[in-house]
């Protein structure tokens, strides 16, 4: 017993060498510890307001060729509305062109001269609505409240005109974010954003800056094993990647309100496994560059697909088949699931279990990798 | 002096460093005279680089002027550049480009019509002998003629003026001695050239020689006016009885000895004062004075080892010496693809033994060390480090060694202190142990100054010290030193040699490579390495006595090296 | 500016070019590799959402209103018994929403009273949550329709909206991401082939050895300006042609403008990337403020998923210093909605500033001296 003791002891000792010179050579320096805490503060808060597909004020433009009460009433509707800002009131067909063209307006309404006089003589009348699509998803999202402003015009009108009977209508719910705020969705998502860029800015170029400086020989002529060189330097991304994002999970929290549903342990369980991913990945891609430089692309070459294609700001279902089988490769597809359920749905660890042990596989396969490179990539 | 090709007037420079200022020159002033070759010599961190850049008006001085051919550096446009020829330490050349490419961009950055180039071009491919080469890249170039090829760049324009910043640092002597013809050729064209140097070899072949010391000029003299005060100053020691190296830890503390270096014949002695001090069997014959005795006696008094009398001590372990075999390399092979980088290389190192490994760049050498220290897999052959063999339980065999790298690699970020405490911490010491070696080492190797700078702004013959020591924490069994002395100044390489001396004396195994052959001298064995191959194998004396022919009847290492790779190369070429 | 020595330093930075094949990487490879991945990969249309259909009582109403529901292309019915089975579904994530028609929905119906279909959704992806909620007030509507034409009674709904969508009738994200896309790729491909350039002539000695020539500073800067500039324009017209023979998205403007739009972003982003290069002189520092200051803000700053007219004022603010915001808006203009000059004239003026001040302050920081 006392020599495998004796022995842990020194493997124990090497290892937290490895992880205070690695938090030294982190820290200590001012240009790289400011790239470490302050960018991904003010994107945190930036990215929070910034990252959304809520629409409020939707500029619009009203063209009127009906003296009638209904188009009144119709347009008093919007004018109630908080989603709709009016812009401008036109006379003429041709000036809507030039504000729409020209972004001034997303959409115009336009109700045509017997608007009041053919809904009297109960006759369904056409309003016309124009709308730019240059960003569909805007459009998209403008016409449905568009829509219900009509919906709710129409119920009005039914009840007060003698239209008769109302068709039946959509009781729309909606579970774990009932208005249906984008930012909900987006903020839990920026933690997994910004933690898989730190964890990758730790490690991805940490193996390829020793071998370029020759330090890393240095490291591999002492009686460190890989499997102690790979624990030395996933502890610093682990702990750093750990703080940031408990903090950005707090200011998700506290200053944006997003609601906590689920369990903490669920939510820390999956940071860790996250972290241990993204380190994996990023040593893996520092040990197989030779240089600073390959590193670097290689991060970027990972950071950029993992985040398009993790499901944070489009959804993976709307990805062709191909790509979807892409992402499961990708550890951020299964944390962006996890911070989501936790914080929105309230999901605890036994449900969250298939997007747990994916990550574990990513882990092991890229850190058992990564080890390997250390002596064999030269 | 209107007009002379450099001239600094009261020159003072600062540099602003992560804590505090460095005055890398003060109050200098000098000028060169027309068509001379003057040798830049100095310690590390003297300010030659800072000189050398200031010439070429890269950097501009705090006070003070600097004029080249009586233009100040400070003038806007570009007339200096178009007078002068820099090569940069690290050559400056495009390693992705081809040698003709490499001369073609600086042909057209000199402004040369396409006539003018095509003529100069050939001229210095002649001279520089790259013309088969020039389709080559420069990155495929061996350290000899990478540098040959910088200096072909510097010389396009033919510069009237031609400033070369330790153009020989990591090169081979063959090289250098191509290097050498090559510079004595622009003289006689009535080039001025400013060379700066870690070889006392090629002070002494400089018309003048400037010697700068923490930024100050300490002389600028004809080598013969800095040699003459030393005359009857110099000796070489013999005593039958005892090895030299025993004889030499002991003159060196003798009363009146400014140095004592180990040479093959003996040991080497400079005396304070004409009085000699012989111990009886000693044997004294005087000898003549060389540029390192002259450099020693200028600077050697405000070197810290002549304050610390006992010096490798307590650190320093104490091993028996047996003649217990620790190395053993038998038909050791390496490929890289098919390239077979090591054929078959053996040889034996005994415990307690200096064992060199010589080389030309590319020989093979150094694939061999990585090797030995477990950092490149061995393709074929039997190899065991202190009875392990290295192909299966290599990490059992690292914690027995020490290893210095050739750039010293030490965490630049990080302090003396921190970078001792890793080390010693990856190297298993802990608690008690672990402070006391540290602190060992901080004062054997007078690092306590330097504790909490960090290791990027030290002087690199501190940071040799510094890697030394890390290398020593944990009492290894065996000691790699890889180039250990490549680019470091004199003093701290005599400095070094003591040390390494010292700790082969306690019974530790040394295995060095170097390109300075004034140290193969103080190897008990050596190894010479060609195309992969071992050349020559024995002690220094035996393998001299190889290349001893006709032309040269005592020839010095640096003749023996260049005579039998030239040797074998010739029978390389009749055989394909 | 001397033309012989320019003529050289481009040539050199031209052999290197082709001799690193990351850099060929960079400017040619990424584009296609990214823009393939995004074009097909980010989409906001969602098509063959997995929803669930709980019908308590079936009647031939019901199932006429399941068939209109399986008709359409966006979603894909699953049938479960009982509403609790389906919203174990729900929390599995195995559908996206629930549509539950009662026991009474064709009583109801029948006679024309209130009889509220419930539609249940995951809020959880609010955007896709809402667009998903269109998607099903379109297929009721259209069955109500659908049943009034057929039962020959009139029309029921007073008013009839008539959508004029236009520059993308279709609505398809594709059309208005993939512009977008190819600014972000740019923005990537600018900063990354010059961050790295100038610091790696610093960490070699190369810088040092330039220096001492008599060539000038703006020689050095223009050398390097030059040729990545054609690698980027070669990077931008492949993305481009794969914008419009690949993804089918129509270019309305001028190809031209296009053109000049394209000249005026790569100096910005070139100038940017060099500047990055000359702050850092080293390529780790340089490469870590590269990913800082390009990917992240392109991707959430510009417009190009996001819409900034979405956001607070203050962000609104910040997204003027980015020059993809610029990019984007006139790409997004220009492929589809045409040569709007009133749009175009403002974004293109925000992109020259952007170009000079960084090219300016790169070329005013780098004196030709070492320290």
């Amino acid at each position: 017993m006392a020599p495998f003791t004796q022995k842990t002891g020194l493997m124990l000792t090497r290892i937290w060498a490895l992880v205070i010179k690695e938090f030294l050579a982190l820290l200590q320096d001012k240009k790289s510890r400011f790239v470490l805490i302050v960018p991904p503060l003010i994107q945190l808060i930036v990215f929070g307001y910034a990252a959304t597909f809520d629409l409020n004020h939707i500029p619009y433009a009203i063209y009127n060729e009906d003296s009638g009460f209904a188009s009144r009433e119709l347009l008093g509707h919007f004018q109630g509305s908080p989603d709709f800002q009016q812009v401008a009131v036109i006379e003429k067909e041709g000036q809507i062109a030039p504000l729409v063209n020209d972004q001034k307006a997303l959409l115009v309404l336009h109700i045509g001269p017997r608007f009041t006089s053919d809904l009297l003589l109960h006759h369904p009348s056409p309003v016309q609505v124009i709308i730019d699509g240059r960003n569909s998803n805007t459009a998209n999202l403008a016409l449905n409240d568009v829509n219900s402003i009509f919906l709710s015009f129409d119920t009005n009108w039914a009840a007060d005109h003698n239209w008769g009977g109302f068709p039946v209508q959509l009781a729309i719910t909606s579970w774990f974010n009932p208005n249906l705020l984008s930012r909900w969705f987006i903020v839990p998502g920026i933690i997994a954003l910004l933690t898989l860029v730190i964890t990758l800015l730790v490690t991805g170029l940490s193996v390829a800056r020793e071998r370029e400086q020759g330090t890393f020989d240095q490291l591999l002529v002492t009686p460190m094993t890989p499997a102690e060189i790979l624990i030395g330097k996933a502890i610093p991304g682990l702990v750093i990647g750990f703080l940031e994002g408990g903090f950005i999970a707090l200011v998700a929290v506290l200053w944006f309100h997003v609601p906590f549903m689920g369990s903490l342990s669920a939510l820390i369980l999956g940071l860790f496994l996250f972290l241990l991913a993204a380190i994996g990945v990023g040593l893996m891609i520092s040990s197989l560059a030779l240089t600073q430089q390959q590193g670097l692309l290689g991060v970027f070459l990972f950071l950029v697909p993992a985040i398009i294609l993790s499901g944070f700001a489009t959804p993976i279902a709307n990805m062709p088949e191909l790509v979807q089988d892409l992402t499961y490769a990708n550890p951020m597809r299964y944390f962006l699931i996890i911070v989501r359920g936790v914080f929105l749905e309230g999901d605890g660890v036994s449900l969250l279990w298939p997007q747990y042990w994916p990550l574990i596989l990513i882990a092991l396969v890229s850190m058992i990798s990564a080890s390997w490179l250390f002596r064999y990539r030269i | 002096m209107v007009g002379s090709p450099l001239q600094f007037l009261d020159v003072a420079k600062k540099f602003k460093r992560s804590k505090g200022e460095v005055q890398a020159l003060q109050r200098l002033s000098f000028h060169l005279a027309y068509g001379q070759i003057i040798g830049l010599l100095g310690p590390d961190g003297a300010g030659k680089s800072t000189l050398m850049r200031m010439a070429a008006g890269l950097l501009l001085p705090d006070s003070g002027q600097v004029l080249v051919f009586g233009i100040d550096t400070f003038s806007p446009d570009n007339r200096i550049q178009s007078q002068i020829g820099f090569m940069p330490q690290r050559f400056g050349l495009y390693e992705d480009l081809t040698v003709q490419e490499n001369l073609d961009l600086y042909s057209d950055l000199q402004g040369l019509n396409k006539e003018e180039s095509q003529k100069r071009q050939q001229e210095l491919l002649a001279l520089t002998a790259l013309d088969p080469f020039s389709k080559r890249y420069a990155r495929a170039l061996s350290g000899g003629m990478k540098q040959k090829l910088g200096l072909a760049c510097a010389l396009l324009r033919s510069p009237r003026l031609l400033l070369l910043d330790e153009p020989t640092v990591g090169v081979d002597p063959i090289a250098r001695r191509e290097l050498w013809e090559i510079i004595k050729a622009l003289k006689e064209e009535g080039t001025t050239i400013l060379i700066s140097t870690a070889y006392f070899d090629e002070v002494e072949r400089c018309d003048e020689v400037i010697l700068l010391h923490e930024g100050q000029l300490l002389g600028q003299k004809t080598p013969g006016e800095f040699l003459s005060p030393l005359s009857n100053h110099t000796y070489l020691v013999n005593r039958k009885d005892s090895s030299r190296r025993q004889l030499q830890e002991e003159l060196r503390f003798r009363q009146g000895v400014i140095d004592a270096r180990i040479f093959t014949e003996g040991v080497r002695v400079l005396c304070m004062d004409l009085q000699i001090h012989p111990a009886s069997g000693e044997n004294w014959v005087p000898v003549p004075p060389t540029f390192e005795d002259a450099f020693v006696s200028l600077l050697g008094q405000k070197n810290v080892l002549a304050d610390s009398p006992e010096l490798p001590t307590r650190i320093l372990p104490r091993h028996e010496i047996n003649p217990e075999v620790v190395i053993e390399v038998n038909e050791l092979k390496h490929f890289f693809g098919t390239f077979e980088a090591v054929k078959g290389v053996s040889f034996q190192v005994r415990k307690g033994q200096i064992f060199g490994l010589l080389g030309a760049n590319g020989a093979g050498k150094t694939t061999t060390f990585r090797m030995l220290c477990g950092l490149l897999p061995v393709s074929a052959g039997i190899l065991r480090v202190a009875g392990v063999d290295m192909r299966r339980a290599s990490t059992s065999a690292r914690a027995l060694m020490g290893y210095v790298s050739q750039k010293f690699s030490l965490y630049g970020n990080l302090s003396c202190n921190q970078n001792l405490s890793f080390f010693s911490a990856a190297y298993g010491l802990k608690g008690k142990e672990r402070r006391q070696r540290i602190d060992c080492a901080l004062q054997e190797f007078q690092l306590s100054d330097y504790r909490d700078v960090n290791t990027d702004d030290l002087p690199l013959g501190i940071k040799q010290r510094l890697a030394l020591a890390c290398a020593l924490l944990h009492d290894p069994l065996i000691l790699f030193l890889d180039e250990p002395t490549s680019g470091v100044d004199p003093l701290a390489r005599r400095e070094f040699w003591q040390r390494v001396n010292g700790l082969a004396e306690g019974g530790v195994t040394i295995l060095i490579t170097t390109h300075f052959m004034d140290e193969a001298e103080y190897c008990d064995n050596l190894v010479l390495m060609s195309r992969g191959e071992v050349l020559a194998q024995g002690s220094p004396v035996e393998i001299r006595s190889k290349a001893r022919n006709d032309v040269c009847s005592q020839p010095s290492m640096e003749d023996a090296f260049i005579y039998l790779i030239q040797e074998h190369e010739a029978v390389i070429r009749r055989f394909s | 500016m001397n033309s012989q020595r320019l003529r050289g330093l481009i040539r050199k930075e031209f052999l290197q070019i082709l001799r690193d094949p990351s850099a060929i990487a960079i400017a040619f490879v990424m584009p296609v590799f990214l823009l393939l991945l995004f074009g097909y990969g980010v989409s906001l249309d969602s098509k063959h959402v997995n929803i669930a259909v709980v019908v308590d009582h079936p009647t031939p109403e019901t199932s006429s209103f399941l068939g209109s529901l399986q008709q359409s292309p966006y979603f894909n019915p699953i049938q479960y018994p009982s509403i609790r089975i389906a919203r174990q579904a729900v929390m599995s994530h195995h559908v996206d929403g629930i549509i539950w028609l009662r026991s009474d929905f064709s009583r109801n119906l029948l006679q024309k009273k209130l009889a509220p279909v419930g539609l249940i959704v995951n809020g959880v992806d609010a955007n896709n949550a809402r667009i998903l909620e269109g998607y099903i007030q379109g297929v009721w509507q259209n069955w109500m329709n659908q049943r009034a034409l057929d039962s020959k009674s009139p029309l029921l709904a007073p008013l009839q909206g008539q959508i004029r969508i236009w520059f993308n009738p279709a609505l398809r994200s594709q059309d208005y991401l993939v512009p977008g896309l190819i600014a972000i790729i740019m923005t990537l491909i600018g900063a990354l082939l010059t961050a790295l350039v100038v610091a790696r002539e610093w960490e070699r000695g190369t810088m040092e050895a330039l220096m001492a020539s008599p060539v000038t500073m703006g020689e050095i800067l223009v050398g390097k300006l030059v040729p990545y500039f054609i690698m980027g324009m070669g990077g931008m017209l492949l993305s481009v042609a794969m914008a419009l023979f690949l993804f089918k998205v129509p270019l309305v403007g001028s190809f031209w403008v296009l053109l000049l739009f394209s000249t005026l972003f790569l100096l910005a982003a070139l100038g940017m990337g060099l500047l990055i290069s000359s702050v850092a002189r080293n390529q780790f520092v340089a490469g870590q403020i590269a990913i800082i200051v390009t990917f992240l803000p392109a991707f959430i700053l510009s417009g190009f998923i996001f819409d900034i007219r979405s956001t607070p004022l203050p962000i609104q603010v910040i997204t003027h210093l980015f020059a993809a915001r610029y990019f984007v808006a006139s790409l997004q203009t220009l492929f589809l909605a045409g040569d709007i000059w009133p749009i175009l004239l403002w974004n293109g003026l925000a992109l020259i500033i952007m170009a000079l001040f960084f090219l300016g302050v790169t070329w005013r920081r780098s004196h030709k001296r070492l320290d």
